[in-house]
């Protein structure tokens, strides 16, 4: 067991090494440089070569790579271009913002999805599995957008039930009930919606796990033993089905904080997902970066997380 | 359940049917059968011929919707078709203990073997946790598991094939069930394990003077280990005897040419028998006259029985339909004399 979890995490160091570069030659191949947002007819050109000197922009590629990596290792993603404050408090802020609203966006799909998938795969092509599959195939079949768009305007706009926009209403002083509750009500409907739409996956491997798992040999011997049927449902069966489903879990959790680029766009909520569309509108390079490496982290993490959980769930993956 | 009598399991008329496309077919068509205590009583034919339709129908597992057991199982004067399941799992696993086929395939991946086993002694006995682990661990080294104690933690798939199958059987005979029902218990294993398995069934029935249901298509693995021989062809029983008189006075031509289809190690250059056509398919199985007249086509029309019957031809000998009087091999007329002379 222990012996997985390390042999992963080596693995991990080399993934890590090219990732940073690859961000890093990324970040040199763009356009311009940190004083190009600066220069205006006045500026004197020297000025300007004098800078780039003292920041170090004229010494070799490596020179700037290792400076960069020293900055990052100490948690400085530089300043933002457009913004003009740290990269790494601006990431931070839209962080707990996603992180909230994915925790909420997650339990809710699974809430969903779960009993649908069992359901389903208990009740092969009788009239609830027929249901959730004419649901999946919608789900699954309509543009995330479109389905974000008709529920902002029949529940925020029509019903006026939620609130359309943000991540807070601006009457609440921070720390109160009323200022969670705030927060909260305007996670609902973006998790609600998200959650609703983004079930397909979860159900469909659970259905087809307890499909193919019913009718497995291990499920009759349990049967020939004298294992009353729930059990051997919920004990054998089940068990084996979320297997599929465990190994993306890893992800699901660094999901997390990555967010959803169109739900946070939609909803105009200040999260990850919005920041990272932001900053490609607005060229904001410096954050870019540090948005793309923070994802390429985050996927590494979390098939890490997988295949450490999946070698808790299935002792037929442990290295030996 | 009480566990007394010499008869462990009569089965009458046994009729188990599948439905396919909407119409229900016979797999297993009026089966008769008894096992009795200490007795190793194996049903032998190819695939397809209704074999372990028999052992599922015995056991109760079978997909209830797509499934009609008609007839009479036996057990105890208690008749398992038909038998509620709540009851039903109180027997099985506990009065009958089940072998399967495939090893691997029979254990749950993701379960200790030794818990796989417990789990048996969980629903059938008042042990606690200890006594269970224990139980296992005395199992284990009853089916011959070097190492009990460190095997009752690994993994299906940290285990051999043979312990593999030794782990079932000891999940069969966890609770002394009176009857076992081996289907195929050797057929996935190498040739040496086989050997091994086999003995450690016969020698499990001496101790326990259980009755072991062996089902098999392995004519080899009968001589070996049966005593009594069903011999099953396109759902029907075509000839029963003891194990001595199958492989010494076969009458069935359906037996006759399983038998010479056998290699014999004596003779090198012998070319195999082989039997003409294939098992018909469960819907096209004919529902009338002899089943097994197609495949044996050089015997006049006139030798079968319109609707084959069952004889007692010698006490303890039966056999089905009475063409088994002018059958011969189309390449060997001399057998033709032989049987003639008995």
């Amino acid at each position: 067991m222990w012996k997985t979890v390390l042999r992963r995490i080596l693995i991990m160091i080399p993934q890590l090494i090219i990732l940073s570069m690859l961000v890093f030659i990324l970040a040199k191949m763009m356009p311009g440089d940190p004083f190009s947002g600066m220069i205006n007819p006045n500026s004197d050109p020297k000025t300007i070569a004098r800078l780039k000197q003292e920041y170090g922009l004229n010494d070799p590629a490596w020179v700037q790579y290792t400076r960069w990596l020293g900055n990052l290792l100490h948690g400085d993603l530089g300043q933002s271009y457009i913004q003009k404050v740290p990269v790494a408090s601006l990431i931070w802020d839209r962080a707990v913002n996603t992180f909230w609203l994915s925790l909420l966006t997650v339990i809710l799909t699974y809430a969903i999805a779960i009993p649908l998938g069992i359901s389903a795969g208990r009740h092969q092509d009788q009239w609830q599995d027929q249901s959730i599959q004419v649901f999946n195939y919608i789900t699954f079949a309509v543009p995330a957008f479109v389905f974000f768009i008709l529920g902002l305007w029949l529940f925020g706009f029509t019903l006026g039930w939620f609130p359309i926009s943000g991540s807070v209403s601006g009457d609440v002083n921070p720390g109160t009930f009323a200022y969670y509750w705030s927060r909260l009500y305007h996670m609902l409907l973006p998790a609600i919606l998200t959650a609703l739409i983004t079930t397909t996956g979860t159900v469909q491997y659970l259905r087809t796990g307890i499909v193919d798992n019913k009718v497995e040999d291990y499920v009759r011997t349990a049967r020939s033993k004298g294992v009353p049927e729930k059990v051997v449902f919920n004990k054998h069966i089940l068990r084996n089905s979320l297997l599929p489903i465990a190994a993306f879990f890893g992800n699901t959790i660094t999901g997390l904080l990555s967010g959803s680029m169109v739900v946070e766009m939609v909803f105009s909520y200040p999260g990850m997902g919005k920041l990272f569309l932001d900053s490609i509108s607005q060229r904001d390079y410096t954050t870019l970066t540090a948005l793309i490496l923070i994802f390429g982290i985050l996927t590494l993490i979390g098939n890490l997380l997988s295949d450490i959980i999946m070698s808790i769930v299935d002792p037929r993956i442990r290295v030996k | 359940m009480e566990k007394q009598s010499d008869l462990l399991l009569d089965i009458q008329h046994l009729h188990t049917a599948y439905r396919l496309q909407g119409n229900f077919y016979d797999a297993a068509d009026d089966i008769n059968l008894t096992l009795k205590r200490d007795e190793i009583l194996a049903i032998v034919g190819e695939s397809g011929s209704g074999k372990s339709t028999i052992a599922s129908s015995i056991i109760g597992l079978y997909d209830h919707k797509n499934t009609r057991v008609t007839g009479d199982i036996l057990y105890n004067e208690l008749n398992l078709v038909g038998l509620n399941e709540s009851l039903f799992n109180k027997i099985r696993g506990n009065n009958i203990g089940m072998i399967f086929q495939d090893p691997l395939a029979s254990l749950n991946p993701l379960m200790k073997v030794g818990d796989q086993v417990a789990e048996t002694l969980y629903y059938h006995t008042d042990m606690n946790e200890k006594q269970r682990v224990t139980r296992v661990i005395e199992l284990f080294n009853q089916v011959g598991m070097p190492r009990p104690e460190e095997m009752y933690n690994m993994y299906p798939h940290e285990l051999s094939g043979g312990l593999r199958q030794r782990v079932v059987i000891a999940m069969a005979i966890a609770c002394k069930p009176e009857i076992i029902i081996a289907d195929e218990p050797t057929t996935a294993l190498d040739v040496t394990i086989q050997a091994q398995i086999l003995d450690l069934l016969e020698s499990i029935q001496k101790e326990s003077h259980s009755g072991i249901i062996l089902i098999t298509h392995d004519l080899g693995v009968v001589a070996e280990t049966a005593d009594e021989v069903a011999v099953m062809y396109a759902g029907q029983i075509v000839e029963k005897a003891d194990v001595k008189t199958i492989f010494e006075h076969p009458l069935h031509p359906y037996t006759r040419s399983l038998l010479n289809s056998m290699p014999q190690s004596d003779d090198e250059d012998e070319e195999l028998h082989v039997i003409q056509g294939t098992v018909p398919s469960l819907k096209n199985m004919p529902r009338t006259g002899d089943r097994f007249a197609a495949r044996i086509p050089w015997i006049p029309a006139s030798a079968h029985e319109d609707e084959p019957k069952v004889h007692e031809v010698e006490p303890g000998h039966f056999v089905r339909c009475t063409c088994w009087q002018e059958f011969h091999f189309l390449d060997d007329d001399s057998n033709k004399e032989v049987v003639k002379n008995k």
